[in-house]
C-alpha cells in the first residue's frame, strides 16, 4: 500500500527540486550558476519521465539537454566572458510587471487545462520490456517522414551556425 | 479506502508543467542577457515536454513521446542556432544586453 | 428564325466594340464596311423573323439578369408584331443612313468612331423595342440618350454644340424620372415590369382607377422627354448641331419615336385610364399647332425640318391619345421614311453648298442638284398629305380616328397639316426653286452616289409605303392594322374607346387635300411667282412674326425661371455648406487619421524586450478569453 503512495510521494520531492532549481536559472546573477542549476532541473524532470515509463525519454533528455546543450551553453559563455559585474539590470517596475505576468499566465493555462480528468495516469512503472520497442514500432512507421526531415533540419541548423559564426576573411 | 486510486493523478502533473512553463516566461520577461532568455526557453520546452509524456502515458499512445522526441531534435537545433546569432551579436555590439538592438524604433 | 433573335442586337454591339477598340488601326473604307455590314445582317434577321411574323408574341429569353429578394428581371425579348415592325424601321432605315454617312462623314478625322457611337445607338435602339421588360426598355431608353449626347456633341470642340448636346441628355433625364417613378409603381402594383405580368393582371383593374393614371401618366412624362412633347422640347431643335445623318437617324426615325414605341406597348394600360388617354392626345395636339407655328417662320434649312419632327411627333401622340394605336405605329413608319429622307436631303444640299444652311442663301439648287431635289419633292410631298404618297394614308387615319374622338381635335389638327403643308413646301422652293442667292465662289454640286443611292431607297419607299394601310373606306383592307391587330386588340376593346363611324371618313379625306392643295398652292404664290425672300438677319419683323421667329421665347422663358435660380442654389451650396462644412469634415477626419498613427507609432519602440512582453500578454489574453 505504502508502494502507491511512493510514487506520490517521489512526485512531490522530484517537483519541487525542480520548481525550486528553475526559480533559480532565473534569480542567479551569475550566468554559470544558471546554467548549473538549469542541469538540475533536467534531473529532475528526468526523474519524473522514470515515474511515468518513459525511460527511454528521460535518457535523452539528459544526453542531450544536460550532456550536449548546456555544454554548449556553457561555451559560449566562457567564450563571451560573461560574469556577474556584467549582468545589465532591468527597471524595477517592469520586474514587477514580469512577476505579475507569469503569475498570471500560471493561473490560466492551469484553468484551461484542469478539464482533463483526474484519473491516475496509465501504467506507470511496470516493467521495462516493450518501451523503446513500441517507441521504435511508432517512430519508424507511423512517423519515418519527419524522421528523415529532421535529419535535414540539423544539416540546416549546423550550416547556419557555421555561417553567422564565421569569421570574415580579410 | 478501497477507492485508493494507484499512481499519480493527472492534474499534478498539469500544475507542475503550468509552474515550470510560467518560470520560464518570467525568466524570459525578467532578464535582459539574452544567454538567460534562451535557457528560460529551453526550460518551457521541457515544461511541455513533461506534459505531452504524461498524457501519452496516460492514453497508452506512443505518439506522444515520439513527439518529444522531435521536440528535443528541434530545441538542439534551435539553440545552435540561436546561439551562433548570440555571438555575433556580441562581435557587433560587445554586449549581449537585448535592448542594446533597438534600430527598429519606430 | 424567331430564336436567333438575339443576333439582331448582337451585330451593332460587335460593330461598336471593334470600331471603338480598334479606332485608330482602321482605314475608312473597313469602318464603313463593318458599320454598314453590322445592320445589313441584324435587317436581314429582322426581315426574316418579319416574314414569319403570325401574330403571336414569342418570349426569347436569354439569361437571368436581377434575381434579388422579390424582384428578377430576365434579359429577354419579345418579339410580336408592334416590336418586328419597329425593327425592320430601326435596322433598315438605319442601315440606308449608315450608307449615306459613309460619303457624308468622308473627310471627318473622327470617322471611325462616328460609326462606332452610330453602332452602338442601334444596339440600345434595338435593345428598347426587342426588350421583354419595362427595365429592359429603361436599359435601351437611357442608352439611346447617352448616344445621342455623344452624337449630338459630335465635333466637341464648338463649345456651343456641346451646351446643345448637354441640353438634350438634360432634358431625356428630366423625362426619364417620370418613367422611373413610373415603373417603380408599376412594380409595387404587379409586382414585376414584364410585359407579361403586367398586361394579364390588368383584368383586375377597372377605368378610372387611380394607381393606372398614374402609373401612365408618369410613363407620359418619360415619353414627353424622349419624344420631345411640350414642354420638354426644346432640345431637339438645338440637336441639329449634331451631324445631319444624326440627326436623321436619332432624332427623325428612331429615339424620337420610342416614346410612341412605349405608349404603343402599354395600350392596355392607358386604355384603361381615359384621363391619360385625353392628357396625351391633348399634349400631342397642342405640341403638333405649336411647333408648326414655329416652323413656318425659321431659316435654317435643319431647324425646320427639326420642328416638324416635333410637329409630326405630336400627331402620333394624338393618335396614340385617341386609340387609334396602329394608325400611330403606321405614321411612325411613314414618317420614318420620309423625314430620314428630308434630312438626308438636306444634308446632301449642305454637303454640296460645303456648309451653308441658311436657306436665304440657297435657290436653284433644282438644277445642279437634281438626285436631291427629285427625291426631296417626293418626301415634301409624303408630309404634306398628297395622295398618293405614304404620309397621306397614314395622317389621315390618325385624322380620322381624331374626329371620332372630337371634331374639335380634327378641327386643329388638320389646320396643322395646312401649315405643315406650307411651310415644307416653302422650304423646298426657297431652296430648290429660282434663283441662287448665296455666295457666288460656292458650286453646288450634287453628291457622290454612296449618299445619293439611299435617298432614292428612301424616296421610293415614302412613294409605296402608304399601300400598306390603305384604309377600308378607299377599298383596301388595311394590312397594316390587320398585322398589329393581336397586339391592339385587347386595349382598342376596352369600352373607354367605342370606335367613331366610318361614313364621314372619305368627306374629311377630301376636305383634308383640298386644304393642303391650297396651303401648297399659297406657298407657290408667294415664294416663286412673287419671288419673296425671308427677311435677312437684323430686320425688325411684325410682332406676331418675330415672337414666332424667336421660337415664343421659350428657351429664354426656361432659362430665367428655371436654370439661373438652380445655379443660384448651386452657388451658394458649393460656397456655403461644400467648402465649410463637407471639406472641413474631411480635412478633420484626415488630421484624426494622423494623430491615431501617431499615438499608435510609440508601441513600436524597437525594444525586444517590450515586444517580448507584449507577446506574453497577447497570449495570456487569448487564452483567458477561451477559457471564458
Amino acid at each position: 500500500m505504502a508502494q502507491d503512495y511512493l510514487q506520490r510521494y517521489l512526485f512531490l520531492i522530484l517537483g519541487f527540486f525542480g520548481v525550486l532549481s528553475a526559480l533559480m536559472v532565473v534569480f542567479t546573477k551569475n550566468p554559470v550558476h544558471s546554467v548549473l542549476y538549469l542541469v538540475l532541473t533536467f534531473f529532475a524532470i528526468a526523474g519524473e519521465y522514470i515515474l511515468l515509463n518513459a525511460q527511454f525519454i528521460a535518457i535523452v533528455n539528459i544526453i542531450v539537454y544536460a550532456g550536449a546543450i548546456m555544454v554548449l551553453f556553457l561555451f559560449v559563455i566562457m567564450l563571451l566572458n560573461l560574469n556577474k559585474e556584467t549582468e545589465p539590470h532591468k527597471n524595477p517596475y517592469l520586474k514587477f510587471a514580469a512577476v505579475i505576468t507569469g503569475g498570471l499566465l500560471l493561473i490560466v493555462l492551469v484553468g484551461s487545462l484542469k478539464m482533463a480528468d483526474t484519473t491516475a495516469v496509465a501504467t506507470p512503472f511496470q516493467g521495462y520490456k516493450g518501451v523503446i520497442k513500441n517507441l521504435a514500432d511508432v517512430l519508424f512507421t507511423q512517423f519515418l517522414l519527419p524522421f528523415e526531415i529532421s535529419s535535414i533540419l540539423f544539416l540546416a541548423a549546423m550550416v547556419g551556425a557555421v555561417m553567422l559564426g564565421k569569421k570574415d576573411i580579410k | 479506502m478501497q477507492e485508493i486510486v494507484k499512481g499519480i493523478p493527472l492534474n499534478w502533473f498539469i500544475i507542475l508543467s503550468g509552474i515550470l512553463f510560467s518560470i520560464g516566461v518570467m525568466g524570459v520577461l525578467f532578464r535582459r542577457n539574452a544567454i538567460i532568455i534562451f535557457m528560460s526557453i529551453e526550460l518551457m520546452l521541457n515544461a511541455v515536454n513533461l506534459l505531452l509524456v504524461a498524457f501519452s502515458a496516460k492514453w497508452g499512445d506512443a505518439s506522444g513521446q515520439v513527439f518529444v522526441f522531435f521536440t528535443m531534435a528541434v530545441a538542439a537545433a534551435e539553440i545552435a542556432v540561436g546561439l551562433a546569432i548570440l555571438v555575433v551579436m556580441y562581435r557587433n555590439t560587445k554586449s549581449t544586453d537585448i535592448d542594446v538592438l533597438n534600430k527598429l524604433k519606430g | 428564325m424567331i430564336q436567333v433573335a438575339y443576333l439582331i442586337p448582337i451585330f451593332p454591339l460587335v460593330g461598336f466594340l471593334i470600331l471603338s477598340l480598334l479606332n485608330k488601326r482602321l482605314s475608312k473604307g473597313v469602318a464603313g464596311i463593318i458599320a454598314c455590314g453590322a445592320l445589313l445582317a441584324s435587317f436581314c434577321i429582322a426581315l426574316g423573323i418579319f416574314m414569319n411574323m403570325d401574330g403571336k408574341a414569342v418570349e426569347v429569353p436569354l439569361m437571368d439578369w436581377i434575381k434579388a429578394a422579390g424582384f428578377t428581371a430576365n434579359f429577354s425579348f419579345l418579339i410580336d408584331p408592334l416590336s418586328s415592325i419597329f425593327l425592320l424601321i430601326i435596322t433598315g432605315v438605319g442601315f440606308l443612313i449608315h450608307v449615306y454617312s459613309v460619303g457624308y462623314m468622308h473627310d471627318d478625322e473622327n470617322h471611325n468612331i462616328f460609326f462606332s457611337y452610330l453602332n452602338l445607338f442601334v444596339f440600345f435602339m434595338l435593345m428598347l423595342v426587342m426588350g421583354s421588360s419595362y427595365i429592359l426598355m429603361f436599359v435601351g431608353w437611357e442608352g439611346v440618350g447617352l448616344c445621342s449626347y455623344l452624337l449630338i456633341g459630335f465635333w466637341f470642340k464648338n463649345k456651343s454644340y456641346n451646351d446643345a448636346a448637354k441640353k438634350a441628355f438634360i432634358m431625356n433625364r428630366i423625362g426619364d424620372l417620370g418613367f422611373l417613378i413610373g415603373m417603380i409603381l408599376i412594380f409595387k402594383t404587379f409586382g414585376s415590369t414584364d410585359y407579361k405580368t403586367v398586361f394579364s393582371a390588368v383584368n383586375g383593374f377597372n377605368s378610372s382607377s387611380g394607381v393606372i393614371t398614374a402609373i401612365t401618366l408618369l410613363l407620359f412624362i418619360g415619353a414627353m422627354g424622349k419624344s420631345a412633347q411640350i414642354p420638354l422640347y426644346t432640345w431637339l431643335p438645338d440637336a441639329m448641331a449634331g451631324p445631319t445623318p444624326v440627326s436623321a437617324l436619332i432624332h427623325a426615325a428612331t429615339m424620337v419615336t420610342a416614346g410612341i414605341y412605349m405608349v404603343a406597348r402599354s395600350g392596355l394600360l392607358y386604355a384603361l385610364s381615359p384621363v391619360s388617354m385625353t392628357v396625351v392626345a391633348i399634349t400631342g395636339l397642342i405640341t403638333a399647332l405649336f411647333a408648326a407655328t414655329i416652323a413656318l417662320t425659321q431659316n435654317d434649312i435643319k431647324k425646320v425640318l427639326a420642328y416638324s419632327t416635333v410637329s409630326q411627333l405630336g400627331y402620333m401622340f394624338l393618335g396614340l391619345g385617341v386609340g387609334a394605336f396602329s394608325a400611330s405605329v403606321f405614321h411612325v413608319m411613314t414618317h420614318a421614311f420620309f423625314k430620314a429622307l428630308l434630312f438626308l436631303g438636306a444634308g446632301s444640299v449642305i454637303h454640296g453648298l460645303s456648309g451653308e444652311q441658311d436657306i436665304r442663301k440657297m435657290g436653284g439648287l433644282k438644277k445642279s442638284m437634281p438626285v436631291t431635289y427629285m427625291t426631296f419633292l417626293l418626301a415634301t410631298l409624303a408630309i404634306a398629305g398628297v395622295p398618293p404618297f405614304s404620309g397621306f394614308f397614314s395622317k389621315d387615319e390618325i385624322l380620322g380616328a381624331a374626329y371620332a374622338a372630337s371634331p374639335v381635335y380634327w378641327v386643329i389638327g388638320v389646320i396643322t397639316a395646312m401649315m405643315t403643308a406650307f411651310y415644307m413646301f416653302r422650304l423646298l422652293f426657297l431652296v430648290f426653286f429660282g434663283e441662287f442667292r448665296g455666295d457666288h465662289s460656292i458650286h453646288a454640286h450634287e453628291s457622290p452616289k454612296v449618299m445619293t443611292v439611299p435617298l432614292m431607297v428612301l424616296a421610293f419607299l415614302s412613294t409605296v409605303g402608304g399601300f400598306l394601310g390603305i384604309p377600308k373606306s378607299l377599298g383596301g383592307n388595311n394590312a397594316i392594322e390587320k398585322f398589329l391587330e393581336p397586339v391592339f386588340q385587347k386595349a382598342q376593346s376596352q369600352p373607354s374607346l367605342a370606335g367613331g363611324s366610318e361614313a364621314p371618313e372619305i368627306v374629311l379625306m377630301v376636305i383634308t387635300v383640298l386644304l393642303a392643295a391650297v396651303s401648297i398652292w399659297y406657298a407657290y404664290k408667294k415664294y416663286v411667282q412673287e419671288k419673296e425672300v425671308p427677311a435677312a438677319e437684323g430686320t425688325k419683323l411684325p410682332a406676331l412674326q418675330n415672337t414666332l421667329y424667336h421660337k415664343y421665347y421659350v428657351d429664354e422663358i426656361y432659362s430665367a425661371v428655371i436654370t439661373k435660380p438652380l445655379d443660384k442654389v448651386s452657388g451658394f451650396l458649393e460656397s456655403i455648406i461644400e467648402s465649410k462644412f463637407i471639406d472641413n469634415i474631411v480635412n478633420k477626419i484626415g488630421t484624426a487619421v494622423e494623430w491615431v498613427g501617431g499615438w499608435l507609432r510609440q508601441l513600436q519602440t524597437g525594444n525586444v524586450d517590450f515586444y517580448i512582453f507584449a507577446m506574453v500578454v497577447g497570449i495570456v489574453l487569448m487564452l483567458f478569453f477561451k477559457m471564458m
